[in-house]
This record gives C-alpha cells, sequence and structure tokens, in this order.
C-alpha cells in the first residue's frame, strides 16, 4: 500500500505543475494583497487552508475590510462558488469507493483540481482514490505555500503597492473571457453583466450584491426555455 | 470589524465554500439523474456569475469623478488583448495589473 501511495504521487505531481506555476503566482499575490491590506500573515495561512476557493479568498479580503455583514457573505460565497455544486455533480460517480479519502476530494474540489481529476486519465496500476488524493493535496499546499509566503514576505516589499488590488478584477476578466470563449452564446454572459451593474447604480456599492443575485437568478429561470432553443444549454 | 467579527465572517465563507462542495454529495445520491433544471444553472450560471464579479471587484470607480474609471478601462482592454493574443492565465492577469499599477501611480 505504502508502495502504491508513492506511485500515486509520482504520477499526479506532472499533472499539478501547470498549477504550481499558477498557484505560486496567485497566491504569492493574494498573501502580498492581504499583507498591504493591513492583515498579519496568519489571516492568509489559515484562510488559504481553511477556503481554498481561489476567488472567494480575494473577496473575502474585501469583505473584512467593510462592515461586518455574514448573511451576505453567506450568499455571495454560494453565488460565487455555485459552480462547484456542477463539479460535483459531474464528480459523483470518479469519488465513488475513494473510502474516507472522499472527504477531503471534496473538500478540495476548487477549480483546478476538478478539471484535472475530471480529465486525467489515470495511468494503469496507480490506484484512482490517491491519484486524485495526491492532485488535490499538491494543489492545496502549492496555494497555501504561496498565500503564506506573500503574507511573510508582503512587507519586505520596497515598491509602490498602489493598484495592486487590480489583480482581482484582471483575474475575473480572464475568467470571463474564457468562459466567453468556450461559450457559443453570449445572452448569459451580458445579462450577468447588464444586471450586476444595473443593480449597482440602484442600490450602491454596499447593497448591490443580493438584489444582483436574485435578479440574475430570476433573469436566466425565465430565459430558459429560449436560452435552451439557442443552444447555449 | 472586531476580530470576532473577521472570525465569524471567515467561517461563514468556509461554510459557504463547503456547502456548495458536499451538496450535490449529499442531494444527488449516486444513481439519481440530476434536475433539468438544475443541469440548465449548471451550464448558464457560470457566465453570469463571472460578469457580476467583475462588477463586483470594480464597485469602488466613480465614473463622474477622479480618474472617471479610465485607468481601469484601459488596463482591462490590455487583459482582454494579452489574453486573446497569447491565452496565458498568468500573463494576463500580471500585464493588466502592471499597466494599471504604472497607469495610477504615475499617469493619473
Amino acid at each position: 500500500m505504502k508502495k502504491g501511495k508513492m506511485a500515486a504521487l509520482r504520477a499526479a505531481f506532472p499533472y499539478t505543475i501547470p498549477i504550481f506555476a499558477g498557484f505560486w503566482f496567485l497566491g504569492l499575490t493574494y498573501g502580498i494583497y492581504m499583507n498591504v491590506s493591513g492583515f498579519n500573515f496568519l489571516y492568509p495561512c489559515l484562510m488559504s487552508l481553511t477556503i481554498f476557493a481561489g476567488s472567494m479568498e480575494f473577496i473575502t479580503v474585501d469583505m473584512l475590510l467593510g462592515a461586518f455583514n455574514p448573511i451576505q457573505a453567506f450568499f455571495m460565497t454560494l453565488m460565487v462558488n455555485a459552480r462547484h455544486i456542477f463539479y460535483g455533480i459531474s464528480m459523483l460517480d470518479k469519488f465513488k469507493g475513494t473510502g474516507l479519502k472522499k472527504l477531503y476530494l471534496i473538500f478540495g474540489m476548487c477549480d483546478e483540481s476538478f478539471s484535472i481529476n475530471y480529465t486525467a486519465k489515470v495511468p494503469i496500476g496507480i490506484d484512482k482514490g490517491w491519484f486524485m488524493f495526491f492532485v488535490t493535496l499538491l494543489n492545496h499546499f502549492y496555494w497555501f505555500f504561496g498565500a503564506t509566503l506573500g503574507g511573510i514576505f508582503g512587507s519586505l516589499i520596497t515598491f509602490d503597492t498602489k493598484g495592486l488590488d487590480f489583480v482581482m478584477t484582471a483575474m475575473f476578466v480572464v475568467i470571463f473571457l474564457e468562459q466567453w470563449l468556450k461559450d457559443k452564446k453570449h445572452i448569459n454572459a451580458v445579462t450577468g453583466l447588464v444586471l450586476s451593474t444595473l443593480c449597482l447604480f440602484i442600490f450602491g456599492k454596499n447593497n448591490f450584491m443580493l438584489p444582483a443575485m436574485a435578479a440574475i437568478l430570476i433573469a436566466l429561470t425565465v430565459m430558459r426555455k429560449p436560452l435552451e432553443k439557442g443552444g447555449v444549454a | 470589524m472586531s476580530v470576532t467579527q473577521q472570525i465569524i465572517t471567515i467561517a461563514v465563507v468556509v461554510l459557504g465554500t463547503m456547502v456548495t462542495r458536499f451538496l450535490p454529495f449529499i442531494v444527488f445520491p449516486s444513481g439519481k439523474p440530476t434536475p433539468k433544471y438544475i443541469q440548465y444553472l449548471g451550464k448558464v450560471l457560470p457566465a453570469a456569475v463571472f460578469g457580476l464579479l467583475i462588477v463586483y471587484s470594480l464597485k469602488n470607480v466613480n465614473i463622474f469623478t477622479g480618474s472617471h474609471g479610465i485607468p481601469e478601462l484601459i488596463a482591462i482592454a490590455v487583459v482582454v488583448l494579452l489574453h486573446l493574443w497569447k491565452r496565458q492565465m498568468l500573463l494576463s492577469i500580471a500585464g493588466g495589473t502592471i499597466c494599471y499599477m504604472l497607469l495610477v501611480q504615475l499617469v493619473f
């Protein structure tokens, strides 16, 4: 069994190399961002371990700097991470028979771990459960490592970090664009942009998220028939 | 925000994230088909939510005062062009962020 684990780790590692580069960079930026926002390195360290959902951790920094509003925080998390529900649905069968590891596989199912575990062909003779376990664990470690380092050494940065918070916008623009390039039709993407902007103007920057989320859900539900007909879904 | 409030906020985010990850395994025991409406949302929701996130991350920009959102607009254009050109996530993010930092520090 010990040997089996090592083999699974060796098989899993190459798949995670691209994630290593990405998580190292984004994690480091996230740690520095928390540092320059005035947080002790323990924050990125613990948040990267427990939340382990990159975009949500950036948003949490912003929420921690604002007014205390746990209900909005909860619903915002549900909306931002709603896609995980659909990852889970896709992994129902793949996670079968992985024993207790299943709990960690579900806990650590970020976008990147999902995309590797969903698409990778596990080599013959390698335990599928341990393979997915190590993919998840390695990714988790890269993110934690980068975030903590950023949190510790962020204070040593001597250049002007004004504008660094744009990294969050840049990240969302890239994710949005990737999704856009993948989709055939863009009514849903445009709906998200337009309704959010409208709600921002109507409700103001502190109160627009919940109405925006509700508006998007309602609009997508109403548009179900035409959208399904149009071939988006 | 007090430290207790911060801990509650982080705990709520952890809880919310865990709900989205564990829910399917609790609600849809393997073998049963997923409801059509949920499948539909799974396809159309991500793009809309990513749009919402862009607006969220720009919520502090005021187009009527200050630099009128011009540096944001330029930097977003740089991100989009870099990404369409090279399709390298990290390059697009780093390039756009550096561009934005230069703009707000040196130009605006």
